[in-house]
């Protein structure tokens, strides 16, 4: 058998995957904190509850009116989308003009309130979701053999990633959006919705968690607790990466998933804390993170 | 003159909880009331009068548990060397994290406390001194100064009582002196106070550390009340939990965070009972698990300070109160 560093190349590919995989969870959140900071000045504390309000909303579908894992991954991103968009207009509007930490300490509330609605009905031991039948069983590539469901998640990340670069970077919607996070005042006066515009962000980027939160129903454990500890990794992620540039939180999150799955290799003490000492160096060596400018 | 007032209600409100035991409080609640009241007080230190908001100070009241803890447990050192050990665990964190945290300003400093403290968390749950899940157990109280057993209750109240007056004395004149008034005018405008030639990392840092100390002997505090620390401790949500502590009772506020603690942890030990008071009054079920999910009563308690209530309870008396006094010069 192929050695690489006294590790059989198979074991060590397939968590080179299963790190794709995470990897590809980290890019979606972040990509959402990013586009939504960008314009709203908010850190959206309530992320990760959302991405486990995606999950869970794909098991509902599944027990209790037989929707399929392929209509809830579009259905459960739209309703959380919705959510967002009530959070936003009940809530997060009328903190504006204060300080930034109070978007910060609403969304933290959110997420406490989020997940003991679901606790009080779920408690903390996993819903069972299986993986549809589609994408069921591996390919042999010969040299590893790759579990066609996870392959599916990191192609369905990568899509949903780029295409949110494509439209915020390349077309006249995601221009207007730049516009709006530059100088909201001087792109209203141009004619712009702004208001509209930031609601509609936030339900976006919410959207995304809820989606990512699908795309891990069958292979995490769905549960009201799975986005807390989720999205504290990922705030690190956006330190080490910076929120500036949306292709910076795709690369950042793929790459820290990565070097996550390689450290379970190597070292498995540490898979949990890695992410969290490369923030450390980061802040020792370029404060402003990899791919943020110095304000 | 507010100054004064605001301490002789301090002084009154002292002499109250030393008079409770003897109408039948029950001292352990009231000095983890206590306990929790220092480590708001500690947290407001920072958010209140520097204006950082640590998403992080879990770490050093769960760090300086389990260091008091180990060093009572294991070594056997007298109990004044042990609260000794557990704040210096408090500062130490404080100044590693601190150096780092302060890198950033804004929304990112508490980001960055936040994963640093989470990096601790798991350190905490696979290091073997910290028994994982099952924690600390059994720590002895022993004796203070090799003079007074603290094995009695009410012995331990009064010297609890003792070390929350002396820190609370210590808050409140780090915020009164001249250092104070630098970490005030960081928090109102950062950057003139750079220009006017303030070294305001070093400040930051300061703040942060003595914050941690002050954090880590309330934890310290606590193992000795309870007997045993554990990972709850050290979890994110004891962070957000004093943070609410300071938002109810009100940040940057003397009292507030006293206040604020006593409602927090009064109201966690009863939910349950109102939950249950609930299911009986409406007959839906649901209420009866309100005990379970303690979550849904303090993150409604958050959004509604977040979107009404700002000030907290002492903010908004003081307010109520100048306006009552100076009518022209409400707003």
């Amino acid at each position: 058998m192929t050695e690489l560093f006294g590790i059989p190349l198979p074991a060590l590919l397939s968590q080179l995957l299963l790190g794709l995989v995470n990897g590809s969870f980290y890019a979606i959140l972040s990509l959402g904190l990013a586009v939504i900071f960008g314009l709203l000045n908010v850190i959206n504390f309530a992320h990760g509850a959302l991405y486990m309000m995606g999950a869970i909303l794909a098991w509902m579908g599944l027990t209790y009116f037989g929707l399929n894992y392929w209509v809830m991954l579009v259905v459960a991103p739209l309703l959380v989308g919705v959510f967002g968009v009530i959070i936003e207009r009940l809530f997060l509007r009328h903190l504006y003009k204060l300080d930034h930490l109070y978007g910060l300490l609403l969304t933290f509330g959110l997420t406490l309130l989020i997940e003991g609605v679901f606790r009080s009905f779920y408690g903390v031991s996993g819903l069972p979701y299986s993986v549809p039948e589609q994408l069921g069983g591996a390919t042999n590539l010969g040299f590893m053999i790759l579990p066609n469901y996870r392959t599916w998640v990191v192609v369905a990340s990568l899509v949903v990633c780029f295409g949110t670069w494509y439209v915020i970077e390349r077309t006249k919607l995601g221009a207007l959006l730049r516009a709006g996070t530059e100088n909201a005042q001087l792109t209203e006066a141009f004619g712009v919705n702004v208001p509209l515009m930031v609601t509609l962000t936030y339900g976006f980027g919410v959207a995304l968690a809820g989606f990512a939160g699908v795309l891990a129903a069958p292979i995490l454990q769905v549960q009201p607790l799975m986005g807390s500890n989720l999205i504290i990794v990922v705030f690190a992620v956006v330190v080490i990466g910076g929120m500036g540039s949306i292709m910076g939180s795709i690369l950042t999150g793929l790459g820290l998933g990565v070097i996550e799955g390689f450290t379970r290799v190597f070292y498995p003490e540490a898979s949990a804390t890695v992410v969290f000492v490369i923030m450390a160096i980061v802040l020792l060596l370029r404060p402003a993170g990899l791919f943020g400018k110095e304000k | 003159m507010k100054l004064t007032k605001e301490f002789t209600i301090f002084l009154a409100l002292m002499a109250l909880v030393a008079l409770l035991p003897l109408f039948g409080a029950y001292p352990v609640f009231v000095m983890k009331v206590m306990c929790f009241a220092l480590f708001a007080c500690a947290f407001n230190l920072l958010i209140g009068f520097t204006g950082l908001l640590s998403f992080g100070h879990a770490a050093f009241l769960g760090g300086a548990a389990y260091a008091t803890g180990h060093a009572l447990l294991e070594w056997g050192v007298p109990t004044e060397v042990g609260l000794l050990v557990g704040t210096l665990a408090g500062a130490a964190l404080g100044l590693v994290m601190g150096a780092l945290a302060i890198r950033r300003s804004g929304i990112y400093f508490s980001m960055i406390t936040l994963a640093l403290a989470q990096m601790l968390y798991f350190f905490f749950l696979q290091a073997p001194f910290t028994y994982g899940e099952d924690g600390l157990q059994g720590v002895p109280r022993g004796t203070l100064l090799g003079l007074i057993d603290l094995t009695s209750d009410l012995t331990l109240y009064y010297v609890v009582l003792g070390i929350f007056v002396l820190s609370f004395l210590l808050i409140y004149r780090i915020v009164h002196s001249p250092f104070g008034q630098v970490l005030k005018a960081i928090r109102e405008n950062e950057a003139r106070a750079t220009s006017l030639g303030y070294n305001v990392a070093r400040f930051k840092l300061l703040a942060f550390v003595l914050s941690a100390a002050l954090a880590g002997l309330a934890g310290a505090s606590k193992t000795l009340v309870l007997g045993f620390a554990t990972l709850t401790d050290a979890h994110w949500s004891m962070s957000g939990l004093v943070i609410l502590m300071v938002l109810v009772g009100g940040m940057g506020t003397m009292l507030g965070p006293i206040l604020g603690a006593f409602v927090i942890v009064a109201l966690e030990n009863k939910v349950g009972n109102i939950g249950s008071f609930l299911r009986d009054v409406t007959g839906i079920e649901w209420f009866n698990g309100l005990g379970e999910a303690v979550t849904i009563v303090t993150g409604l308690i958050f959004v509604i300070c977040v979107m009404a209530f700002r000030r907290g309870i002492v903010g908004e008396f003081q307010a109520w109160w100048s306006r009552r006094r100076l009518p022209t010069a409400a707003t």
